[in-house]
């Protein structure tokens, strides 16, 4: 390795070449964002009945939410506890701005009520996160903690804000209609929420390329360095989190308007632990990874919950093997592939992929069968001993039942773990060659 | 005439360890330092306490005839002081450019700003690429800071610290862990990179001190015994007492 081959004086003709700077069109770039504006746009065409487009709105609502913690988590490195203080006390402050228009003391179009719960959030975020960001690591996460556990408190202590058990309702359908749009019909506050997640997504993308935002990753690699190049860490975290407050706050009036109801548990732990969850399986180094998140999320909290009592359990189980075997989320996952598939060699593994999916289907089923079996027997047995399980009647005191689920069971691991292991020797075999075609590569400039 | 850098007696305890006992130095704008003693006897506590990242129990440390004790790290950078590490300390999970424009951005003023796109800033980025090419990285500018070799993350750590053009420039021990032949290459590099600044560095390689010094301090048990031109350290004898008699005897046969 050349570091310092000779004692070349600072190089000078390379001044004379700077005036000059070439501004390649990003065409790539423009597909992808033309992509989501389209996917945002059509989205409703395809998914028409009520439920899916409640959770299309969802989705929406999550994605931005998603984003904003992630700036704190994936670019800051600060792994906060409590963000739902932000969305929630944004939910709160919108619904409150909601009957405030109802009853004429505020002369605002509904569309704006989202901005107000970013205002909200960045109000909140401003003065909590002044205590918050003082410190970082573990002690950031235990401030955030407390502060998520005494906003929790004080919605029990204020009925008058918060609504107490209750909670506060609204009604979205007040003030003057603007161009005949009154948010009464689904659609329309689909496209609301599609309207805000879009210039949401490219603000806080655009984030991602400002100074501020590249401090914000030297911050989270390495503190004490940034201390001594000009900037407070302190600083840089502080605004970070004031900005990633704002946009949680309009995640949380977006919210209000869609529920027409805030109760409490807006601001719990459960929703901030919800986003930690999901920001984290769905892969927080990337930018595109809380995106992911937010689909897993509704579909998690929203499909998976109508499926199964146990759902809280599988979920823990995949948030437990993702952080143990894939700590980069799904999207660490997808541009692992990506790679592969940048160097031509996807086409090797794609069988392999196909026996992974079919074991671990195999080790599922018998898995699932014997979970449900138990949240049978421990909360539905006054209904009889007998339960559907995916068209098959399975008995949970028969003890056929539960042999056969056990045999499926260890049949699926046994085969898993024999495609697994023939996977990894594949997988890394592949990982050698691309790193050999690199070298290769970097020779020949 | 304003010192540089001057030290008046300073001094810093950890619980009841006194490390750096009244320690005075006087450092011309343009001058090149080394500082070399025994070790333990607080060569990198003494950089610390002058990068601001501890405080200093008593004494005073100036910059240019200013006061920069208690002062934090990031506000004595930024009146023209730069530091590098002991131990590679780098924004590991950045590239190589990014690294580098990272410690550029406040010197060309862009601050906290979270309203100018990275790419637009013309200044920064051409800054970026001279910074690069003068520590020969330029053709590894998109590798992670984590995936370099061990001598280009070296350079690297050299290439942060003057890259805000700071005007005096602290190493600690930049050739620690270095093959003889890269420490010659380095040694050459720093030459370069810090023409016109003030230069204060910590070296263990008498090579290296005797190669890059205009004067030399020797520091012993907290206490600047020395701070003198090359040929007169080596001919002091009490600095020969107290530490480098057997070394500098050595050098001068082998490398010098």
């Amino acid at each position: 390795m050349d570091t310092a081959v000779s004692a070349l004086p600072i190089a000078t003709p390379a001044a004379a070449r700077r005036n000059y700077h070439f501004r390649p069109y990003n065409v790539g770039r423009w597909i992808v964002w033309g992509l989501f504006a389209l996917v945002l746009a059509v989205a409703p065409l395809f998914w028409t009945s009520s439920f899916g487009q409640t959770m299309l709105i969802q989705t929406g609502i999550a994605i931005i939410a998603c984003l904003a913690y992630n700036i704190l988590l994936g670019q800051g490195g600060m792994l906060s506890f409590g963000h739902a203080v932000y969305s929630g006390l944004g939910s709160f402050l919108a619904i409150h701005s909601l009957n405030f228009i109802a009853s004429g003391r505020l002369g605002l179009p509904v569309s704006l009520v989202p901005l107000v719960g970013g205002l909200g959030g960045l109000f909140f975020a401003t003065l909590l996160g002044y205590v918050t960001t003082k410190k970082a690591g573990t002690t950031f996460a235990m401030i955030t903690l407390g502060i998520g556990e005494l906003v929790w408190s004080m919605s029990l202590m204020i009925p008058e804000f918060f609504g107490g058990e209750g909670g506060i309702s609204g009604n979205r359908v007040v003030g003057k209609p603007f161009f005949g749009i009154t948010f009464g019909s689904q659609v329309q506050v689909y496209y609301l929420v599609a309207l805000y997640c879009f210039a949401c997504t490219a603000l806080m993308f655009a984030f991602t390329r400002t100074p501020l935002g590249r401090m914000l990753n030297a911050v989270r690699d390495n503190p004490e360095r940034v201390e001594f190049i000009g900037y407070s860490t302190q600083r840089v975290r502080y605004i970070a989190f004031m900005i990633s407050g704002f946009f949680a706050g309009i995640a949380g009036g977006l919210a209000a308007v869609n529920f027409e109801l805030v109760t409490a548990e807006v601001v719990g732990a459960g929703r901030s632990g919800a986003y930690l969850l999901f920001v984290f399986l769905g892969g927080a180094t990337f930018f595109f990874g809380p995106i992911i998140g937010a689909v897993l999320m509704v579909v998690a909290l929203v499909l998976l919950s109508e499926l199964t009592q146990a759902w809280l359990l599988y979920l823990g189980l995949s948030f437990l093997f993702m952080v143990m075997y894939a700590p980069g989320g799904v999207a660490s996952l997808i541009m692992m592939n990506l790679r592969v598939a940048a160097f031509g060699k996807l086409r090797h593994v794609w069988t392999s992929y196909l026996a992974l999916a079919g074991t671990a289907a195999v080790m599922l089923l018998g898995a699932a069968a014997m979970i449900e079996m138990v949240y049978h027997l421990q909360l539905n047995i006054a209904l009889g001993s007998k339960l559907r399980f995916l068209g098959a009647t399975l008995d949970a005191k028969s003890p056929d039942s539960w042999f056969g689920a056990a045999f499926v069971l260890f049949t699926g691991v046994a085969m898993f773990e024999f495609t697994r292991r023939a996977f990894k020797r594949q997988w890394d075999t592949i990982q050698e060659e691309i790193e050999r075609e690199i070298k290769r590569r970097e020779a020949l400039v | 005439m304003s010192f540089a850098v001057e030290l008046v007696d300073v001094r810093k305890s950890f619980g009841k360890t006194e490390i750096i006992r009244g320690a005075n130095l006087q450092v011309r704008p343009g001058e090149r330092v080394a500082i070399i003693g025994p070790n333990g006897a607080g060569k990198s506590t003494l950089f610390n306490l002058i990068s601001g990242r501890f405080g200093c129990t008593s004494g005073e440390v100036r910059l240019h005839g200013q006061r920069i004790d208690g002062l934090a790290p990031y506000e004595i950078n930024r009146r023209g002081l730069a530091r590098s590490f002991q131990v590679s300390n780098l924004f590991t999970r950045l590239s190589v450019f990014e690294n580098i424009r990272c410690a550029v951005l406040w010197s060309m003023g862009y601050r906290y700003a979270f309203w100018k796109f990275l790419a637009d800033l013309d200044d920064a980025n051409d800054r970026t690429e001279e910074v690069l090419e003068m520590i020969k990285l330029d053709r590894k500018r998109d590798v992670l800071a984590t995936n370099l070799t061990y001598a280009e993350q070296r350079a690297l750590e050299i290439g942060i610290t003057i890259a805000g053009g700071a005007g005096v420039v602290l190493l600690d021990e930049p050739t620690a862990g270095m093959s003889r032949s890269e420490t010659r290459r380095f040694v050459q590099l720093i030459r370069d990179v810090t023409v016109g600044k003030t230069l204060l560095t910590v070296e263990h390689d008498m090579g290296v001190v005797f190669g890059l010094a205009d004067r030399i301090a020797v520091l012993v048990y907290g206490e600047v015994i020395a701070f003198d031109e090359p040929e007169a350290v080596r001919a002091n004898p009490r600095v020969q007492e107290a530490y480098l008699g057997a070394v500098l005897e050595h050098e001068a046969a082998g490398a010098h």
